[in-house]
């Protein structure tokens, strides 16, 4: 059941996210890819555990593999409190439709990513937005990072608990340092 | 032109059984264009691929994003098919194409589905009052444009409840070819669907626009009435101590007939009518006495209340297992629509007395009855001798029951009832908290609710979660006691002619239309806090159906109902409930009477222009935080193709696609200037056409942003850029990024940001732009023919 859709109802169709089943495929996703991005979403409040902030660790994971972050909706406003990472904001549905535009020049001008990696969007809209670029992004490889399996990206965590979710999180941030 | 439905004949000499008769003269229907001296405008009545050029160029702006809810096709016997990815079905249709042609049948079903409420409406009330009853809608206040969405697109403007068939002739016949091409091997173009898709919108809007006018002129709801009354709405409003009946729909005649036989038995004061839905708004309408209990959401917890001895549906909205669960609190229920049988024995031609016993005695869990008069009478009498019997049963628990409920909740590894909650709530937890004796976590869940029930499905268990939500909440529920101010009907032509100036011009900031169901991401409050913050920025916010509601069953931090703090003027700081669903032309209406009224700009069959104005000229946004049906769908849909941006709420980017402009490429945003023909950049205003926000403070912001337009005077635009740069930066904390975009020239800048604001764009490299009389449309440009010619 761990890899099923979260939400029962969105089924998906023939073509499924891989399942993440070490974090070390995230890793080797990004430093394989030519130009990533992260995309975050105003639900990131809802993984903070204890003292732990998932902003933070969204901060230092895009930090650390030097890719840009966009928050969407008015998830900036987190972004600017904790860090002076640059941040980018956009809607959700905006980012979507300029990753699905061969033509689009980045947000630095410097071309069209091949990896964007999502968390924090709702789940069901961020169901819908993988879904497009499914379909419409032939070039770009997506990744859930949210704790719930989503379907249309091309890699997806299974559903896991938060504890999890962080222990994972942790592992990319080790990994990426000690590579 | 010539008559659509005009048959014409002269018999010098008919001779049969019956009679003989000399010069017999036969006319059926009349001659268009006969009673209205306005000249034809170039599109009355345009059939699909009229208005093609028109959306073509909409669309050129404001591309589709196609988010398919389903890879594979389902819809003939050679699928099914896999369209992932640039695959083709075996019919040749790629993904995008076959959403675009879902969108389309959704809007036609939204759209059949009011052009049939208006049939069934128009056919009543010509029974009941006769085809030359008048349509008046407010004229005694000085509505003299009646019908401008009919004027603008059928030609004619309708006088009597007789004229309104020959509109519904056109729309219906116009949804049968709309509803064609969706078959297989037919449209194969995903943007000649979405054109199509605007066509469905537009036909929509005549047939609400058809479905009030015929109930505002015939029961005399209020006319264009700034002060319609307000009335009580919320649980908590309901007199449980007498008989309750519950009218759930849309179409208003048995509410009305339940009032009256109420009335002239005496009853008046003996029971409770209240509602739930668009039929429970037009029965306040119709009587302010009467109450609503909620939106469309409120209908499971209602009738699992018991509070309801009696149930009456119309159509629309309905639940469609309300038979099953009215059957739990023994409440019969009577259903009224040829649309909505509910698998009934059909009763109509029966005595009242024989199904009122049937009803009384249980031997019937319902009955189906078409004439509205003797569901008046039957749905009084029953409810008036059921409920000393039924004391109101009601299947809520009280919270021994829940606590002793919870506590068999298996509490499954993989939380079912979170899984299948479209809010994603946290069922499990709430029910673990509960098992320990505290409710809170359970009652927590009662504002974000969407009353949907299917954690209950879900529950391995079969636990009644959604009960034990509402049984936890019985306080809130109790308190539940607010008022909303009756639909008032039409825009008056005095407020237009108040407002036109001032919004064309960009002084009043804005004109918010709040509409559509209740799918909320977290709860009502939402679309109250979103109506409230910008009433109190002085923007006219306009309302309808569920989401009036909503606005209704909230307090602000003051404790402060809205209606009763914000006039139900159409002016800067008005809050005004148009009423239900099929009111929403109303506020589409205010838009085009500003370009009849304020511009003298021609209406008859002159879609195309009057959109243009709209697009260009009136910051008119609507917002549908909740919207679900595919009413809803084709609602919006006749909104963009007169050139009004729409937003939804998170659930919205489930309508399979977006309409997005792209700010960042700038050729998108040229516009004519019709003085002189020349091409001017105007920045992304509106830079949406069809939007789903993630938060209500994305809406907010956006919503600030989609009410500029290229015509803004200077002054408007300042007041529009403050308000955009306030609500950007009290929710963002980050200045705007695409002032340089919206800037025009130094006066666009609000004095207090000014400094700020030029170091922005100062570093932009932005350059002034002059401020054109803007529009899309090239035969509109006042130059010589010459300079036309080569454009």
């Amino acid at each position: 059941m761990s890899n099923e859709p979260w939400q029962m109802g969105e089924i998906a169709g023939p073509k499924k996210a891989l399942i993440i089943t070490k974090p070390s495929v995230v890793v080797g996703m990004v430093k394989k890819a030519k130009r990533a991005l992260m995309v975050v979403g105003h639900e990131i409040s809802k993984y903070d555990l204890g003292e732990e902030s998932a902003i933070d660790y969204m901060i230092r994971i895009a930090e650390t593999f030097k890719i840009p972050i966009v928050a969407t909706a008015h998830t900036v406003s987190e972004f600017v409190k904790r860090s002076c990472y640059p941040i980018w904001w956009m809607s959700a549905l905006d980012i979507a439709n300029r990753l699905q535009d061969p033509e689009w020049e980045g947000l630095d001008g410097k071309g069209q990513y091949d990896l964007a990696l999502f968390i924090g969007i709702p789940y069901y809209m961020e169901w819908t937005i993988l879904s497009g670029l499914k379909h419409s992004a032939p070039n770009l490889k997506t990744i859930s990072l949210d704790r719930y399996y989503q379907p249309h990206a091309t890699w997806s965590f299974p559903n896991i608990k938060i504890d999890e979710w962080f222990t994972h999180m942790k592992e990319i941030l080790g990994q990426i340092v000690e590579k | 032109m010539t008559s659509r439905k005009s048959i014409h004949f002269k018999l010098d000499k008919l001779k049969s059984n019956l009679a003989e008769i000399d010069g017999l003269e036969v006319s059926i229907g009349k001659i268009m264009g006969e009673e209205w001296e306005e000249p034809f405008g170039p599109t009355p009545c345009p059939s699909l691929a009229t208005l093609r050029e028109w959306d073509l160029k909409l669309l050129k702006r404001y591309k589709p994003f196609y988010l398919p809810y389903c890879d594979v096709c389902c819809l003939c016997t050679m699928g099914k098919c896999d369209l992932t990815a640039g695959k083709r079905g075996a019919c040749g249709l790629d993904i995008c194409t076959q959403q675009s042609r879902i969108v389309l049948l959704a809007c036609c079903i939204g759209a059949a589905t009011h052009i049939g409420h208006a049939r069934h409406l128009v056919e009543h009330l010509i029974e009941k009052y006769g085809r030359d009853s008048p349509i008046d809608i407010g004229k005694s206040v000085g509505v003299d444009i009646q019908a401008p969405v009919t004027r603008l697109v059928y030609g004619e403007k309708p006088e009597t409840l007789g004229d309104l068939e020959e509109v519904l002739d056109y729309v219906e016949n116009q949804v049968t070819q709309l509803l064609a091409s969706t078959a297989t091997g037919q449209e194969g173009d995903k943007i000649d669907f979405e054109s199509k898709v605007f066509h469905a919108g537009m036909i929509d809007q005549v047939g609400m626009e058809v479905a009030d006018m015929a109930q505002i002129s015939a029961y005399g709801f209020p006319k264009a009435d700034p002060e319609a009354p307000l009335v009580e709405i919320g649980m908590g409003v309901i007199d449980t101590k007498k008989p309750v009946i519950l009218v759930i729909g849309h179409n208003v005649p048995p509410s009305v007939e339940i009032i009256d036989y109420m009335g002239e038995a005496g009853l008046s004061d003996s029971v409770e009518v209240a509602g739930i839905c668009c039929t429970s708004i037009d029965a306040t309408r119709y009587n302010p006495r009467a109450k609503i209990v909620g939106p469309i959401s409120w209908q499971l917890r209602f009738i699992r209340s018991g509070i309801a001895d009696v149930i009456v549906v119309d159509e629309q909205c309905i639940r469609t297992d309300v038979l099953i669960e009215a059957k739990r609190t023994m409440t019969p229920v009577i259903a009224t629509a040829e649309k909505n049988c509910l698998g009934l024995t059909n009763r109509t031609r029966d005595p009242a007395d024989e199904i009122v016993a049937d009803l009384v005695e249980g031997r019937a869990l319902g009955a189906l009855i078409f004439d509205p008069e003797k569901v008046g009478e039957v749905a009084v009498r029953t409810a008036m001798l059921l409920a000393p019997k039924r004391m109101k049963f009601k299947v809520i628990p009280e919270a021994k029951e829940i606590v002793e409920g919870a506590g068999k909740c298996a509490q499954c590894r993989f939380t079912p009832c979170m899984r299948a909650c479209p809010n994603n709530l946290p069922i499990r937890e709430a029910m673990e908290q509960a098992a320990q004796g505290d409710l809170e976590g359970l009652s927590n869940l009662y504002e974000a609710c969407i009353g949907c029930g299917r954690c209950e499905s879900a529950c391995t268990n079969e636990l009644p979660i959604h009960s034990y939500i509402i049984g936890a909440s019985e306080k809130r529920i109790r308190e539940e006691r607010f008022k909303i101010r009756a639909g008032r009907g039409a825009i008056q032509d005095v407020e237009i002619r108040r407002v036109g100036g001032p919004i064309v011009l960009g002084e009043i900031p804005g004109v918010i239309a709040l509409v559509g169901c209740a799918n909320y991401p977290k709860g009502g409050n939402e679309v109250a806090e979103i109506a409230g913050e910008f009433a109190k920025r002085r923007y006219i916010v306009t309302t309808s159906g569920c989401s009036a509601m909503s606005i209704g069953m909230y307090r602000d931090e003051d404790g402060r109902n809205l209606y009763e703090v914000y006039p139900g003027g159409f002016d800067a700081g008005g809050i005004v409930n148009v009423g239900s669903c099929v009111s929403n032309p109303h506020i589409a209406g205010a838009a085009i009477k500003i370009a009849s009224i304020f511009a003298k700009r021609k209406l008859r069959g002159n879609y195309e222009e009057i959109a243009d104005y709209i697009h260009n000229r009136v910051g008119a946004v609507g917002i549908a935080w909740g919207a679900i049906t595919q009413k809803a769908a084709s609602i919006a849909s006749g909104f963009w193709r007169l050139g009004v941006p729409v937003i939804v709420g998170p659930h919205g980017s489930k309508y399979r696609r977006m309409l997005l402009g792209r700010k960042d490429r700038k050729e998108d945003w040229y516009v004519y200037d019709a003085r002189t023909g020349d091409k001017v950049f105007v920045g992304p205003c509106p830079e949406h056409l069809f939007y789903a926000a993630e938060t209500k403070e994305e809406a907010m912001v956006m919503a600030a942003k989609l009410c500029m337009r290229p015509n803004d005077t200077p002054k408007g635009r300042m007041i529009k850029l403050a308000h955009y740069i306030d609500l950007h930066k009290r929710f963002y904390k980050v200045m705007p990024d695409d002032l340089h975009l919206l800037v025009r020239t130094e006066a666009d800048l609000p004095i207090t940001m000014k400094d700020e604001v030029m170091k922005i764009l100062a570093k932009k490299g932005w350059k002034g732009n002059v401020i054109p009389d803007p529009t899309l449309l090239p035969r509109l440009v006042h130059v010589k023919e010459g300079k036309r010619d080569e454009q």
